[in-house]
């Protein structure tokens, strides 16, 4: 293994702590956190079972995105359009991590393909309306096209290696097999996968310090998550 | 009448265009140091303020897991932007529920996150000066709580969470709000908003009783005796309701209202001159120490009286304080023997249901009624058992007494009502340039339906939304009037005497 491989296999491993770790306290510290009011967003259902079922269309179909406007229409495009064909990608990279590979991951590997040709299209969405739309320009943040434009270049230098600078699989699939097996392996030889992958690292680092926590917060917000049941069943504040 | 423009009514409801800064200038007036003294804050801004400020935050980051999960998850995709009725009527930016939250997060960064503290301004954290404590003061006091921008938000962020943070961490550096500040203290010393003492309060009641009698008589009806029983002991009923209801209007016609259908009902009742405020401004201003207290006075009365439960008058945040907040303020509420609080709507339509009450709907045949949902009840609670009862019931009582009902567009009714604009602790007049703006998403579709339909009757249950139409009403034109309370109409339609035999 040469030096190179020997930093990034390193690097690999410090990432994924720092993401599983950092994900994790943030878990912690918002379970933690207690909520002394009960403050559902109504009408909120009045079972626990009700609850489930007002996050599910939450969380597939961002239901609540398409109360609004045409804003929000086109945001939500952009916005559903991303994180299927982002989970999609996920998925079908599954192939690199595994072995034998699954059916279920050999099974979506061309859907896979086609989730990272319409990719880079839904982050041009959310890219152009936050700089086209007037109130989404004052109030983007640096932060905001910083993640989205790391997202498009994971997704770019993907695609490259995909259709233009074509990396050795077998390669590719040692060295990703190496680090979750626990034993490290020569990187493939490129400079395209080593960009690829690096960007990646950064995702993962970035991920528990920054708004992409609303993946888990989407989860565990108090107005959505919230029984309606006050007069039923006593709300015990925990520092009161 | 006013030294601002006041919204044109076209029936439409336009998303302005950006204007920086529009409403900066419109700020409340500032609590004295007594006062602020007296509530337990700071009596006022002290060279350590920032200190106080960022141990204040601190506190409540650790207290409150809806501020720490909102100021850590918003992507800023834009989906409340252009929700808030504010924003709507100003096209100030800050008016944005997500830049409104912006003034809280940036500071949150600075000096409660990793990459704020690290790399300041690229992180877009935002060092404490008393420029951003200023506009903190301004925004933070034009937000009225209504929860509308959480509808829209994709994770539910609720601005009102964020607002009423940043109101209780102002005030514990001495900067706070006049009107809601002494209003608290009035609650929490006289035990109502308006800060009447037991003998003004029986008083009033006795002249509404009086009333009641008289416009009984006028329409050729005598001795019905519908009494507003006073501190009566061993009740089975205990009312609260807003203490704006025994003496503004239209607030007193509701209140003759909830008087004559307890009389028809035959239910014994009973007001409190302890208990004699549904409003808590507690809540508005996010101290939950003053909102338990303030609460507490209700509960001390219902055991006092030995009533079997307590049921609250029309108001929408006085509602949310109680249905969802009580019991957990100072519950549990073992000591009633019927489900508390319920609302007066409840009762009612479970009375007309079981026919207990006659109603004749051509004493009301003057008016075309139409209903605004109010934020509070609409968004924060619940009337009867069911998720959206809170939208039916009051439209299945005016229907019940009415034969005009007419709905305003339905994308501004149920969970996506607009504020009336002077919720939230925004009712002050020092800053009716907001109040008659804010109003404008309402008003514009009670225009169209007036247009449209004849509309002329504008039906609420809460006490600020009262007192905030009819204060606005006439900067657009519009009589006061034609605003009043669901139980108004009630009392209209109320057949007194005696019950026919079924």
């Amino acid at each position: 293994m040469n030096g190179l491989s020997s930093v990034f296999n390193l690097l690999a491993y410090l990432a994924a702590a720092v993401f599983v770790l950092g994900f994790l306290s943030k878990v912690v510290l918002y379970f933690k956190t207690p909520s002394p009011l009960k403050i559902p967003v109504t009408p909120a259902p009045t079972t626990s079972i009700g609850v489930v079922l007002r996050l599910i269309p939450e969380i597939l179909f961002f239901r609540s995105l398409l109360k609004g406007g045409t804003t929000e229409k086109i945001l939500w495009l952009g916005g559903w359009v991303f994180h299927v064909s982002f989970l999609l990608i996920v998925l079908r990279h599954l192939r690199f991590f595994t072995y034998p590979v699954p059916d279920f991951v050999m099974s979506i590997q061309q859907i896979g393909i086609w989730a990272g040709l319409v990719f880079p299209i839904a982050l041009l969405i959310l890219i152009v309306r936050r700089f086209t739309n007037e109130r989404l320009a004052i109030i983007t943040l640096f932060a905001d096209y910083f993640v989205l434009v790391l997202i498009t270049a994971i997704g770019a230098t993907g695609l490259m290696l995909k259709y233009i600078t074509r990396t050795n699989l077998v390669d590719v699939k040692a060295f990703i097999l190496g680090l979750v097996t626990f034993s490290p392996t020569q990187m493939p030889d490129s400079t395209m996968f080593l960009i690829h992958f690096s960007l990646i690292l950064v995702l993962l680092v970035y991920f528990p310090f920054s708004k992409l926590m609303h993946a888990w917060g989407v989860l565990i917000s108090p107005t959505r998550v919230q029984v309606d049941n006050p007069r039923e069943i006593r709300h015990v504040n925990p520092w009161a | 009448m006013a030294d601002f423009e006041v919204p044109e009514l076209t029936g439409e409801i336009i998303i302005p265009k950006v204007s920086p800064g529009a409403s900066r200038h419109i700020q409340q007036f500032k609590a004295k140091p007594e006062l602020m003294e007296e509530l337990k804050f700071s009596a006022e801004k002290g060279s350590d303020w920032k200190e106080k400020f960022l141990l204040a935050m601190e506190d409540i980051l650790k207290k409150y897991k809806s501020v720490r999960v909102f100021l850590d998850i918003c992507v800023r995709c834009g989906s409340c932007a252009d929700k808030c009725h504010y924003f709507i009527a100003t096209g100030d930016p800050r008016n944005m529920p997500v830049y409104r939250q912006e003034l809280m997060r940036s500071v949150y960064r600075k000096y409660f996150t990793p990459a704020g503290k690290l790399i300041g301004g690229l992180a877009s954290a935002k060092e404490l000066d008393d420029d951003l404590l200023d506009e903190w003061f301004t925004y933070f006091y034009q937000c009225s709580e209504c929860r509308r921008c959480s509808v829209f938000c994709p994770y539910g962020i609720d601005t009102a969470e964020i607002t009423m943070a940043a109101r209780e961490i102002m005030a514990r550096i001495g900067v706070a709000s006049k009107y809601n500040y002494e209003i608290v203290n009035k609650a929490m010393t006289l035990g109502n908003n308006l800060g009447m003492i037991p003998v003004a309060l029986e008083s009033t009641w006795e002249f509404v009783e009086e009333e009641i009698e008289e416009k009984l008589e006028e329409v050729g009806i005598t001795g019905v005796g519908v009494k507003l029983p006073v501190d009566v002991e061993g009740a089975d009923v205990l009312l609260v309701t807003p203490s704006a209801d025994f003496f503004a209007e239209p607030h007193i016609y509701s209140l003759e209202g909830y008087a004559k259908v307890f009389h028809q009902a035959g239910i014994s009742w009973t007001l409190s001159t302890h208990a004699s405020e549904g409003g808590n401004f507690g809540m508005f201003i996010g101290n939950y120490d003053h909102m338990r207290t303030i609460n507490k006075r209700i509960w001390d009365a219902a055991r006092d009286l030995k009533v079997k439960k307590v049921v609250a008058g029309e108001c929408g945040h006085a509602w949310r304080a109680m249905y969802s907040f009580s019991n957990t303020l100072n519950g549990p509420f073992d000591f009633l023997k019927e489900k508390s609080p319920q609302h007066i709507c409840e009762l009612t339509l479970d009375l007309i249901k079981k026919g207990a009450l006659k109603l004749d709907k051509s004493a009301n045949d003057e008016f075309t009624v139409t209903f605004h949902d109010s934020c509070n009840v609409a968004r924060a609670t619940t009337i009867g058992g069911t998720p959206g009862d809170q939208f039916t019931i009051p439209r299945e009582i005016i229907n019940a007494c009415c034969n005009k009902y007419v709905e305003m567009d339905p994308e501004t009714c149920g969970e996506k009502t607009f504020c009336c604009g002077g919720g939230g602790g925004v009712l002050t007049d020092e800053v009716i340039e907001i109040r008659v703006k804010g109003a404008m998403p309402r008003m514009q579709m009670y225009s169209k339906i007036k247009e449209s339909h004849g509309a002329n009757f504008f039906a609420l249950i809460c006490a600020i939304c009262k007192a905030q139409f009819t204060k606005v009403f006439p900067y657009y034109g519009y009589e006061m009037a034609e605003v009043g309370g669901v139980h108004q109409l009630i009392s209209n339609a109320l057949v007194m005497g005696a019950k026919e035999e079924v």
